[in-house]
């Protein structure tokens, strides 16, 4: 049992590090505060995904952690620092909902992923089932981040830590391909330059990325 | 490695052929610099694709690792294809007359053709992927490439269209990935780890014994993450946009190519839940969210200004009756449905096709600007009316068929049911036949006759598409070889 308990022990750890991460990113009031939460999730994640190619003996799950390591902590954060000085984004959040609703939503969140998950993967094996349960909530709290948020670059964030949930997930699902790890890592790059060039133009035309301003144009005037 | 590459197909096999040709056609289409030389390159691979996917009506590829065709999708990659093709045809029509008025650069054609092709591949991937993973894969990619065509005018409209798009479809995709992820959780412990897990043809086999919750919660996730992309209310809000606001042909695909090639993968999954047998049904879901949609567009038919627009909102009712359709299931309603996906997919892509002639010959989206359209332009005019009268779901189009079937199977089975069913298509229909009554009778404002002499070929070409589609409508609607029921017949058993 001994050293099953302790690579359990230390999934969970590292699991819920990236949960709570997950929630730390629901009370950050400032935009460089969300970006640098956001890159420890990822060094969380990418620990959580080099724990489990260890455990599960996958060789492969360690270029996953190499992903979020290098990729997901160093270059995104770093290309949103870089973004938000050279447009000039407003650099606080402006949010949806207040910060201490937003909590209280979180936890129940948490609560609800544990009450689902548990009970439906009894036969699953006691290390993914766990796991599960924190990668769906991180799966729902980067949700309610996205639409508690008003600002462009918070929404993305929100986006980038449900995604950060999935790969959780993907991780600890014991043997599960590397075609889905490789292509989830790729399509977040993919899907970032895709946010660059998209951050660029609404630069070009709006002053602000506020989403909201972005939607007063309901797009069918009559 | 090598275990991976055993997935892929051998060079005898038409699969790899459908696959690689669209594939290599976005990298050819890439480089060349020539928007008139590309949409015909464009039109070449779009039309050897199809050719390559005819083959598979009569071989049928064994299944690998990766890839396999079965009774279900070999109907969709056909029709994919086709409609890849016949658009292909009329977006170079549309282009020859949109850069006329130089509102794309010729880098953005450039890009615009590139993305074409690579959205078409990612289409025909997810039609024909064997492995629940890259099947996710392949929806997330035609994601990405039809944000990039949506956005391709850079107005305000466009991108806050593919914006929104983009943000919900991206949740969307997230959510079926985690779904995707429990499925493995579900087979796992039955199957073994690997990409066994994943393969539709294994799971199918041994789907008996997953464990039921598991694939409950599973299906709930995948259904709002694929949902979202079928457009089912109330997850629908991108779709307005993002026809509205992108180049028509890609209306076109979007509707008639995107929103199937969701709801396949929907079914699929519901295809696995039915196969266990102890989970929760999921037609109920089913019925609720097509029900749903269903009323939502009907009572939004009514208030739209915009003539894009306006046939998305038709989309979505479309989409919502089909799921409803399979909501229902057994034989009978799922024929319907099959049926009526090939149908709105003809219907709704020809009219998008006449729109986009609509919009460039008018300067204009506005419906209240647009009249007299059967006068004006006689052709293209009344291939319109046509099309709509079809979409409308009146007989004897083949539309109005699987309506009907639709409609009299919950009648006999669900009497309740089919109440606010018919009340949901009489509101559409009316909404679209006063609409229809305002843009093409009438007289026809002074200016259009003058525009229209412009770009007559290219005028013929871009209507040659639309005529098409509407003629195999038609005979649909009257006339169903008995293979193809046969085979219609065989598909929906296999639906459950």
């Amino acid at each position: 049992m001994g050293a099953g308990q302790i690579s359990y022990d230390v999934a969970h750890l590292i699991g819920a590090t990236v949960l709570m991460a997950g929630l730390q990113l629901l009370y950050q009031r400032r935009l460089f505060a969300v970006i640098n939460t956001f890159a420890f999730q990822a060094l969380a994640l990418a620990a959580a995904a080099g724990w489990q190619a260890h455990v599960q003996d996958a060789p492969h799950l360690y270029v996953t952690a190499g992903i979020a390591l290098v990729f997901k902590a160093m270059i995104v954060p770093f290309a949103l620092h870089w973004l938000i000085e050279k447009l000039g984004i407003h650099r606080s959040v402006e949010t949806a909902m207040s910060i201490g609703w937003t909590m209280m939503a979180g936890v129940a969140l948490v609560a609800l992923s544990i009450l689902l998950v548990l009970p439906v993967t009894a036969n699953a094996a006691a290390l993914t089932r766990e796991s599960l349960a924190l990668a769906m909530s991180v799966v729902l709290i980067g949700l309610l981040m996205m639409i508690t948020r008003r600002n462009a670059v918070t929404q993305v964030v929100g986006f980038m830590a449900l995604e950060n949930g999935l790969i959780l997930a993907a991780v600890s699902a014991k043997g599960m391909p590397l075609v889905v790890e490789i292509s989830v890592a790729f399509s977040v790059l993919v899907a970032m330059t895709l946010f660059g060039i998209f951050f660029f133009r609404i630069r070009e035309r709006f002053d602000t990325l506020d989403i909201n301003d972005v939607e007063t144009y309901r797009g069918d005037r009559q | 490695m090598i275990d991976r590459l055993a997935g892929l197909p051998g060079l005898d096999n038409p699969l790899l052929w459908i696959l690689a040709l669209p594939l290599g056609a976005a990298g050819f289409l890439a480089v060349i610099r020539d928007w008139r030389v590309a949409s015909w390159v464009n039109v070449a691979a779009s039309a050897l694709t199809f050719a390559a996917s005819l083959v598979l009506l009569r071989v049928r590829p064994v299944p690998t690792k990766l890839f396999f065709i079965d009774d279900f999708n070999v109907y969709l990659v056909v029709l994919t294809a086709f409609v890849g093709l016949t658009t292909a045809v009329f977006s170079a029509a549309y282009i020859a007359r949109e850069s006329e008025g130089n509102r794309l650069s010729d880098l953005h054609l450039r890009f615009y053709h590139a993305m074409y092709q690579a959205f078409l591949f990612t289409m025909l991937l997810a039609l024909s992927a064997n492995n629940t993973g890259v099947m996710w894969v392949a929806v997330e990619a035609a994601t990405l490439t039809t944000v990039l065509m949506v956005s391709l005018y850079r107005t305000r409209e466009a991108i806050e269209a593919a914006w929104k798009y983009f943000i919900l479809c991206s949740v969307g995709i997230g959510l079926a990935l985690f779904g995707t992820i429990l499925v493995y959780l579900a087979a796992q412990p039955v199957m073994g780890d690997g990409a066994d897990s994943m393969a539709w043809t294994e799971m199918m086999r041994r789907a008996a014994e997953f464990q039921p919750d598991l694939l409950n919660l599973a299906f709930v996730f995948v259904l709002v993450g694929y949902g979202t992309k079928v457009g089912l209310a109330p997850l629908h809000a991108w779709l307005p946009d993002a026809h509205a606001e992108g180049p028509t042909p890609i209306s076109a695909v979007l509707s008639g190519l995107l929103l199937n090639v969701a709801l396949y993968a929907l079914l699929r999954f519901k295809m696995l839940l039915s196969a266990n047998g102890h989970t929760l049904s999921p037609g109920p879901l089913l019925v609720v969210m097509g029900l749903s949609s269903l009323f939502l567009s009907a009572f939004m038919l009514y208030r739209r200004g915009d003539i894009k627009r306006l046939f998305a909102y038709s989309s979505i009712e479309h989409m919502g009756l089909i799921t409803f359709a399979f909501g229902m299931g057994g034989p009978l309603a799922n024929f319907a449905g099959l049926l009526h996906m090939t149908m709105h997919s003809l219907t709704k892509s020809a009219i998008f096709f006449a729109v986009g002639i609509i919009a460039q010959n008018e300067g204009t989206k506005r419906i209240a600007d647009i009249r007299g359209l059967t006068v004006s332009h006689p052709l293209l005019g009344w291939g319109f009316v046509l099309a709509v009268l079809a979409i409308a779901g009146l007989p004897p189009m083949g539309v109005f068929m699987s309506e009907f079937l639709v409609l009299g199977s919950t009648f006999a089975r669900e009497p309740l049911l089919a109440l606010p069913l018919a009340i949901a298509l009489l509101l559409a229909f009316a909404a679209l036949i006063s609409r229809l009554q305002m843009m093409a009778f009438g007289e026809p404002p002074p200016r259009s006759a003058a525009q229209s002499s412009a770009g007559r070929v290219s005028g013929i070409l871009a209507l040659t598409p639309l005529w098409l589609h509407m003629a195999l409508v038609l005979v649909a609607g009257l006339y169903l070889p008995a293979p193809l029921v046969a085979w219609f017949h065989t598909v929906a058993r296999m639906l459950g």
